[in-house]
């Protein structure tokens, strides 16, 4: 340790100009927001999630169990898949700021941010942009995927922008989730258990992959009234694929997809956003 | 110009409770601008709750604090912009090299990418990870994750400096090249508040210590004035043969002045000694005069363990008691 030279706090801040700027608190949401990025790229399991599962995924359905399943109207499943499977990876916004979350809980990086003078709500801010930024990457190759297997947005431009759009409204509102389950939660195992036996069971009982129509009583109830089925059904108007607005006899959820979508998004984010900053702020004071 | 300057540290009257459990019970603390603190104690005793009042991450359940001039509770944001610190398990974050761990603590201090970057640069080349830069921070040793922490503290050079146990768990050479650096920052004038464990380490940084226990002040004042209330060193003797014991205990307690402790099974006899050095060497000649043969003849600073034994009457590990009752843990983050 004979190289190391005296590190002088106090002297050096004597040193005129050094007083710290205030700061914005967009620059502290980036910077922490940059960070998740690159925490993404330095995991491998979590690329790969990101990646590697939703192409498999489309292949998987299009070419394995796409045969079997029959679309209504007669039109091509793997038309009919890709609003599913965006909706499914639209879900899962949440299982990622929950993990980010809990994990900065249990390793201390939630307290060293806060002993720093940051903006309130930088950490929560820049776990979710990261977040929402980490989705644009799973569909833009499930898309580019989508398109290889045969899938054609049909509809207008302006409807296919749409459904893009709809997407990120509903990843905005499952950041909620995701930052209340990683409050309440203690630990990332818990968040994956949570993730695999609720939410994962909630994108499958849904239009996500069958027509509900195929699904037996209670089950065909809670997949018509799952806004997973009408963010899946919602995709598929605005991109002009089959299986997108119910027949007059359907639920008026599924004949009015995209509104009962959007009223979700609003209500999630009414009752999630207060519910999950409150217990946020619970579960890192003491 | 003491007494002009407010002090870096004052608490009056801290008190946290979890439920039923009473973290601390009532902890009053003064450190003036440009000293050294050393809080000490045991697990549980309250160190870290204290400190994470101390730098906001806390609320206390009654009492106040102010540090660097600024009251805790109401100007959080004004005090952490004038702290570092230094959290028990050393969080850097593991996914960052260690520039960019440097470069993001400076970022959020708001000091802008490029002096970020620089000020990064020099505390790298101060605390010798220059070659370790580019690496993540997970692959570091657990010294050189203590420095790369240390170094995040020091980014904006902080009026108040926390350390919270900020050797516990290094091998000793790691421990004695921390202790060099925070020896440099401790003659640089910082202002330094350290938990720690070790009396040792305790008495070689910091001039004013405090010792607590179960959330409480149970002693307070420099390394010399504490030994003394403990009794200074500890003379240790172990002869070749068991039977001198007795004799070897007599001489012990000539020589110290003090009552010998003999320990049959580890063939000891030990006492305090207040008289230093001289003591082995009138010891060594007592021994000679007397034909005893020695294996081992030493004078040992007290540990934590004899401070504790004398101030509370009890060893500092956080066992269970006699009647059974849990020892206080501190919560985990």
């Amino acid at each position: 340790m004979s190289a190391v030279q005296s590190p002088r706090p106090t002297e050096i801040a004597a040193a005129p100009g050094d007083v710290p700027r205030a700061g914005s608190a967009l620059s502290d949401v980036w910077v922490i927001a940059r960070r998740g990025l690159v925490h993404m790229r330095r995991q491998p399991e979590v690329l790969a999630d990101v990646t590697i599962q939703p192409v498999m995924f489309v292949l998987l359905f299009a070419y394995v169990f796409g045969g079997a399943i029959a679309v209504p109207d007669g039109g091509d499943y793997k038309e009919f898949l890709m609003g599913g499977i965006f909706a499914q990876t639209i879900v899962f916004t949440c299982f990622g700021v929950a993990m980010g979350l809990a994990a900065d809980r249990g390793n201390g990086a939630i307290d060293r941010f806060r002993s720093l003078p940051i903006a309130r709500g930088a950490v929560l801010g820049g776990h979710a942009l990261a977040n929402v930024i980490k989705t644009i990457l799973p569909i833009v190759l499930m898309a580019l995927c989508g398109l290889l297997v045969g899938w054609r947005p049909n509809g207008s431009v302006l409807d296919t922008l749409g459904g893009f759009g709809l997407m990120f409204a509903f990843s905005f509102a499952m950041i909620w989730v995701g930052v209340l389950m990683g409050s309440v939660l203690s630990s990332p195992e818990a968040v994956q258990g949570v993730t695999f036996t609720v939410l994962f069971p909630l994108t499958f009982i849904a239009s996500t992959f069958v027509p509900t129509q195929t699904l037996p009583g209670v089950l065909r109830t809670i997949a018509e009234w799952n806004p997973t089925s009408s963010l899946a059904d919602g995709l598929r108007s605005l991109f002009g694929n089959p299986g997108g607005i119910a027949p007059v006899d359907g639920p008026w959820s599924l004949q009015h997809p995209v509104l009962y979508t959007l009223i979700w998004v609003v209500g999630i984010i009414a009752v999630c956003a207060p519910l999950a900053i409150s217990r946020y702020q619970r579960s890192i004071t003491d | 110009m003491p007494g002009m300057t407010p002090p870096a540290i004052r608490a009056t009257g801290l008190v946290k409770r979890y439920g039923e459990t009473t973290a601390l019970g009532g902890v009053d603390l003064e450190v003036p601008t440009g000293s050294v603190c050393g809080v000490l104690g045991p697990n549980g005793a309250g160190k870290t709750t204290a400190v994470r009042i101390l730098t906001t991450l806390s609320s206390a359940t009654s009492g106040t604090a102010e540090v660097a001039g600024f009251d805790v509770a109401t100007q959080s944001t004004e005090v952490r912009r004038r702290i570092g610190l230094a959290a028990q398990d050393a969080t850097v974050d593991g996914l960052l090299t260690g520039r960019e761990n440097l470069v993001m603590i400076g970022e959020l201090h708001h000091l802008g990418r490029r002096r970020a970057r620089a000020r990064a640069d020099e505390l790298l080349g101060q605390f010798t990870l220059v070659d370790a830069r580019d690496r993540l921070a997970k692959d570091y040793s657990g010294g050189m994750r203590r420095r790369l922490d240390l170094a995040a503290t020091l980014v904006a050079r902080p009026d108040v400096l926390f350390l919270d146990e900020p050797t516990t768990g290094l091998d000793p050479r790691a421990r004695n090249d921390l202790w060099d650096v925070l020896d440099r920052l401790v003659d640089g004038g910082s202002t330094l508040l350290l938990t720690t464990q070790y009396l040792e380490e305790a008495d070689r940084l910091a001039k004013e210590i405090v010792v607590i226990d179960h959330g409480l002040v149970i002693a307070r004042g420099d390394a010399r004035s504490l030994k003394r209330q403990i009794g200074g060193d500890q003379l240790e003797v172990i002869p070749v043969r068991r039977e001198d014991l007795p004799a070897v205990a007599m001489l012990v307690e000539r020589v110290s002045g003090h009552e010998a402790i003999v320990d049959e099974g580890a063939r000891r006899v030990t006492a305090h000694s207040s008289s230093g050095v001289g003591a082995i060497a009138e010891l060594a000649l007592a021994l000679r005069g007397e034909a005893i043969e020695v294996e081992d003849l030493g004078l040992h600073q007290p540990s934590l363990d004899d401070v504790f034994l004398t101030l509370t009457g009890k060893p500092a590990e956080p066992v269970a008691d006699a009647a059974g009752e849990p020892a206080i843990e501190e919560p985990a983050r």
